[in-house]
């Protein structure tokens, strides 16, 4: 696989590391314990595209906000975080 | 023959098969060479032991397997229609007891029915013990393929990246038509080729493109892609794999064929990323199933007609050509043209095409129509083929059979990303489904198996036409007819397989094994499929195919590798003292990615010796350790206190300049995830310690929570760890040593530099920063300086009185404080277990507050932090021991935790360790054996608190 950062250019998935859902907001410091769970462990698995963060370790250091295809593994798009 | 074909007699090589010695030429496979020296038997089958020839030319070949070279370079499972001989190659046949000519496990062939479909699963299963112990060693001998040598692979392997607007994978007519296209039109192109040469069935068939013979076209184009300089061809180069992205491996076979690699790797694994592909990879061949289709001497006629004009072989000298198509025409001339006697042409067709009815009659062959081959036999070489159908009662002899029963588009590549294959019925094949995104087929691989369409010119000419009616199955067939000759896959295990309702195809490969192992059945998955509908009255298309996976071709795991092996696995990295410490006699040891020196004997000391007069020299006068291991970072910004508050469980911001704090950072689930030092070294600049293991994932934990959690705040974050050299000089003589360089400007008076200060200095002249922390309880100092000067600080203190320690007593001392290090931060303690929850905020939110509260974290039963003492002096501590509650059975019910960290107290005389303990301190005092069950060893240990040297700590303030 393969992304292209709006820093770097088309480079390859071994430069990135994988930072799971990016649709999840963070809770609130007196958000429930329940909203915590959920946002600490409950995950979509999704069957078409995906919204999640790659971190392109090995180059910008910049996180990126990626649209996966997780069928096809098509990236649909890639910004800035 | 002594004329013709593409190989230089000029140039002989000399190789040996079995210890016999034998000439080839440059240009030979050893498949060729073989069959010139009059060799046909080469290996004997996976199961049955049965005498095995050559059956293709190509890397679909399933029979001819050789063991290539000799000790730790022995290559098992070689196909030798691809392998190209140089001079001393050794080869060897593979799977014969004790000779290839006379094998005593061919007896398996009398014991066929056990040996049918699934017998792995049906005939040894009782009793249980019977079979780890007998039936297996017993089968693994008789049926298998080459022996690895066991030994290191001797050979050296390369990687290498391309990029190229397009990849055209395979070079015969129509990849080269579609590179040359490319090439003109500016495109940078890679075109790959498995072959040695470009051509592919242009070097087997005696075609004419353009009025002239093919060989011209060939040399043109080869000689305008070579002149391009957009152009890179990569011969003996397969394409193994299709990945996302437009990216694709190949194997590119450098040194095989030569006798001596030079330096140079043997292969190199290539990674090209290509936005467009084009699949060139043309067709293989099918062979017909009949009785005693596996006899040395039955050939695909695709392979008969390679080795007659390409390698000026005659595989035969007489032939019988058994088609269901129109390649029959080609075969016969071409046997004709080399002198070779055909001693029948056996068409399943009742009519034969206008060109082969001429062909046949000028030349006066006999010809048998609506014929089959029943049996072929002759055991160790062909002798005679017994006809059916119209010829039913025909025996003809001879000592080569031509077969062909079709083409099937080699589509692998083009499947590999889960498009399925299409049912073709013009061509009775699959050709490519859906496919990868940017990849097209071109030519026989695209299912176009006319020369003017591979090269797009699309005039067919005059009736020549693709198709075909399929011949899956010669009906009445005697004797063992194989679908899968490398698996030993009989017609019959195939309907045996159907009959006890293995009808999906993914079931019936694994049942029967047909399309495994190192061919992948190339040259049987889908006469095998045909068969399976056939049987289960569907129609091939409803049969569907396996899932094709990389790699199309076997990949040694050494290209794999590459370079990456034994000590170059992954980079070493050295601290910036490292020099100096081997210098003064250190031993190193590997710790994660870092060598660092674990002790610096003296005289004939051992580890431990040197570990205890190390440890004493630190708490009765000054040692210092590198610690350059240690990972840092420096955030600056007007926000960066904000954003620390955040990351660390303790607040940071009411840290003064010139101030240093203990910091802990916790996941989000709330579970311990760091910890390390936090310096303040101007308002909005801080300096972070994390540990040697996490010096990558707090940086990366940094970046992430800034810029998703936090992006409106304003700072800076970069990693220093490979800037500084860092020593800890510590010791009741410390301050004295450092006085000794400290430039005089410095106060390091316990009121200038008090505990937990830092100020920036100049030591014997070097600029450095001065951290007044310390790791052992002592009085003690880090250092900081540029990271070239680690080497000239460690001489500047060694000059100044102190001994340099190692990771050992790094380790004892830290034990002896208690301190937690990996070991206790293991991943799943909290801050409460580990007697650091009083540092936790109340307040204000940071990361993993909300979860660290969460009812199983405040579990009073959890594992907490406990120091241990052996109950008798003299006694060892594991680390790794659970402990067991004393009288009690060493049972995982009363398994109460274990010891994270354990080692002898030079300075207490006895033993320590640091454990885990369900309900913790609640058992002071109390007595628990710590049974090693992996070192055989138990010690009973009485629970301590776990600081044990000094708990009050006022050396630290001294
Ligand atoms: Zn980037």
């Amino acid at each position: 696989m393969r992304l292209t950062c709006p820093f770097c250019g088309n480079r390859s998935i071994a430069e990135f590391s994988y930072y799971g859902d990016a649709t999840l907001t963070r809770p609130g410091s007196n958000a429930e314990q329940s909203a915590w769970v959920d946002y600490v462990y409950m995950r979509d698995n999704p069957a078409g595209p995906h919204s999640e963060f790659w971190y392109h370790e090995a180059a910008c250091r910049q996180v990126l906000r990626v649209e996966r295809d997780t069928r096809t593994h098509t990236i649909l798009s890639v910004q800035t975080a | 023959m002594a004329e013709g074909g593409l190989i230089d007699r000029t140039r002989p090589v000399r190789f040996s098969f079995d210890g016999a010695q034998l000439i080839g030429y440059a240009g030979d496979t050893l498949a060729a060479a073989l069959l010139a020296n009059g060799v046909r038997l080469v290996g004997r089958s996976f199961k049955y032991h049965r005498p095995r020839g050559i059956l293709s030319a190509g890397p679909e070949e399933p029979n001819a397997l050789v063991e290539l070279r000799e000790g730790a370079a022995r290559e098992p499972n070689t196909r030798a229609t691809v392998a190209e001989i140089f001079d001393g190659l050794v080869c060897r046949s593979q799977n014969r007891f004790p000779s290839l000519g006379f094998d005593l496990m061919s007896v398996a062939g009398a014991l066929g029915p056990i040996f049918a479909a699934g017998f792995y699963y049906k005939t040894f299963m009782w009793p249980a013990a019977f079979w780890e112990r007998v039936y297996e060693p017993l089968i693994r001998r008789a049926a298998g393929l080459g022996r690895a040598s066991g030994l290191p692979d001797p050979d050296c392997y390369d990687k290498q990246s391309a990029f190229a607007d397009l990849l055209v994978i395979g070079a015969g007519p129509a990849g080269l038509s579609a590179a040359l296209q490319a090439a003109r039109a500016g495109d940078r192109v890679i075109l790959a080729e498995q072959d040695l040469a470009l051509g592919g069935r242009l070097l087997a068939d005696r075609r004419t493109i353009g009025g002239k013979p093919a060989s011209v076209w060939l040399a043109d184009t080869e000689a305008e892609l070579r002149a391009a300089d957009n152009v890179r061809i990569l011969t003996r180069t397969t394409i193994t794999g299709v990945y996302d992205g437009g990216t694709y491996a190949g194997i590119e076979r450098v040194a095989d064929h030569l006798a001596s690699a030079g330096g140079l790797p043997r292969q190199r694994l290539w990674r090209i990323v290509a936005p467009r592909a084009v699949l060139a990879t043309g067709a293989i061949e099918r062979p017909l199933v009949f009785g005693g289709n596996d006899t040395p001497g039955v050939m695909l006629a695709g392979a008969v007609r390679t080795y007659l004009n390409r390698f000026a072989v005659k595989p035969g000298t007489r032939a019988v050509v058994f088609c269901n198509n129109d390649d029959a025409a080609t075969t016969i001339t071409d046997l004709l043209a080399a002198g070779v006697e055909i001693a029948g042409l056996v068409d399943s067709r009742s009519e034969l095409p206008e060109p082969v009815r001429e062909l046949v009659a000028s030349h006066r062959v006999k010809v048998f129509a609506n014929a089959t081959v029943l049996e072929a036999s002759g055991g160790k070489s062909l002798k005679r083929v017994s006809l059916g159908g119209q010829a039913q009662g025909t025996t003809l002899a001879c000592d080569l059979l031509a077969m062909s029963g079709g083409w099937n588009p080699a589509v692998h590549l083009g499947s590999q990303h889960g498009g399925k294959p299409v049912w073709s019925e013009r061509i009775a094949a699959f050709v490519p489904g859906p496919m990868p995104p940017g990849m097209q087929a071109v030519g026989a691989a695209a299912g176009q198996f006319l020369l003017a369409e591979a090269l797009g010119t699309q005039a067919a000419v005059g009736a020549e036409t693709d198709a075909i009616t399929p011949l899956w199955q010669v009906p009445g067939t005697r004797g063992k007819a194989f679908v899968d000759v490398q698996n030993d896959v009989t017609a019959s295990d195939v309907s045996l397989a159907a009959r006890e309702g293995f009808t999906a195809v993914e079931h019936l490969k694994r049942y029967t094994t047909l399309g495994m192992a190192t061919d992948q059945g190339k040259t049987s998955n889908v006469t095998g499929l045909a068969l399976l509908a056939a049987l289960t009255n569907r129609t091939i298309a409803q049969t569907g195919t396996t899932i094709f996976r990389p790699p199309y071709t076997p990949v040694a795991i050494g290209a794999l590798a590459g370079a990456h092996r034994g000590p170059h696995y992954r980079p070493t990295r050295r601290t910036p003292g490292h020099d100096w410490a081997a210098r003064h006699g250190a031993q190193f040891i590997e710790a994660g990615e870092w060598l660092r020196a674990t002790h610096f004997p003296r005289g004939g000391e051992t580890l431990q010796d040197a570990t205890n007069r190390e440890v004493r020299s630190v708490r009765q006068a000054c040692g210092f350790c590198d610690v350059s291991t240690l990972g840092k970072i420096d955030v600056q910004g007007p926000d960066a206190a904000a954003f620390l508050d955040f990351i660390y469980a303790n607040t940071i911001s009411t840290l003064a300049p010139g101030r240093a704090r203990y910091g802990i950072m916790l996941r989000e689930d709330g579970v311990v995830f760091d910890d390390g030092t936090v310096t303040r070294l101007r308002p909005a600049h801080f300096l972070l310690t994390t540990s040697t293991a996490n010096a990558a994932p707090v940086l990366r934990h940094l970046d992430v929570c800034r810029q998703i959690l936090k992006p409106g705040l304003d700072l800076c974050i970069e990693p220093v760890t490979d800037q500084w050299a860092q020593f800890a000089l510590a010791g009741p003589q410390a301050r004295r040593i450092l006085a000794i360089s400290v430039d005089p400007a410095t106060d390091i008076s316990d009121a200038g530099l008090p505990f937990m200060g830092a100020v920036a200095a100049t030591i014997a002249g070097i600029p450095a920063r001065l951290f007044r922390i310390s790791f052992s309880g002592e009085l003690a100092y880090e250092i900081a300086v540029p990271a070239a000067q680690g080497g000239a600080l460690a001489s500047v203190l060694l000059e100044a009185g102190a001994a340099p320690y190692g990771l050992e007593a790094l380790n004892v001392l830290r034990l002896e404080k208690g301190h937690v290090a990996g070991a206790e931060l293991n991943g799943q303690t909290t801050a409460a277990d580990l007697g650091l929850g009083r540092l936790l905020k109340k307040r204000q939110d940071f990361v993993g507050r909300a979860l660290s509260q969460r009812p199983a974290l405040l579990d009073q039963e959890r594992q907490t932090l406990v120091g241990l003492r052996p109950r008798a002096v003299g006694r060892g501590l594991q680390a790794g021991a659970h402990l067991i509650p004393a009288g009690r059975q060493a049972t995982a019910e009363n398994d109460y935790g274990h010891v994270t960290s354990a080692a002898f107290s030079a300075t207490l005389g006895h033993a320590i360790g640091l454990a885990l303990l369900r309900g913790g301190a609640r058992h002071a005092g109390q007595v628990f054996r710590a049974v090693s069950p992996l070192q055989g060893s138990e010690t009973e240990v009485e629970i301590v608190a776990p600081v044990f040297h000094h708990p009050g700590g006022h050396a630290l303030h001294a």
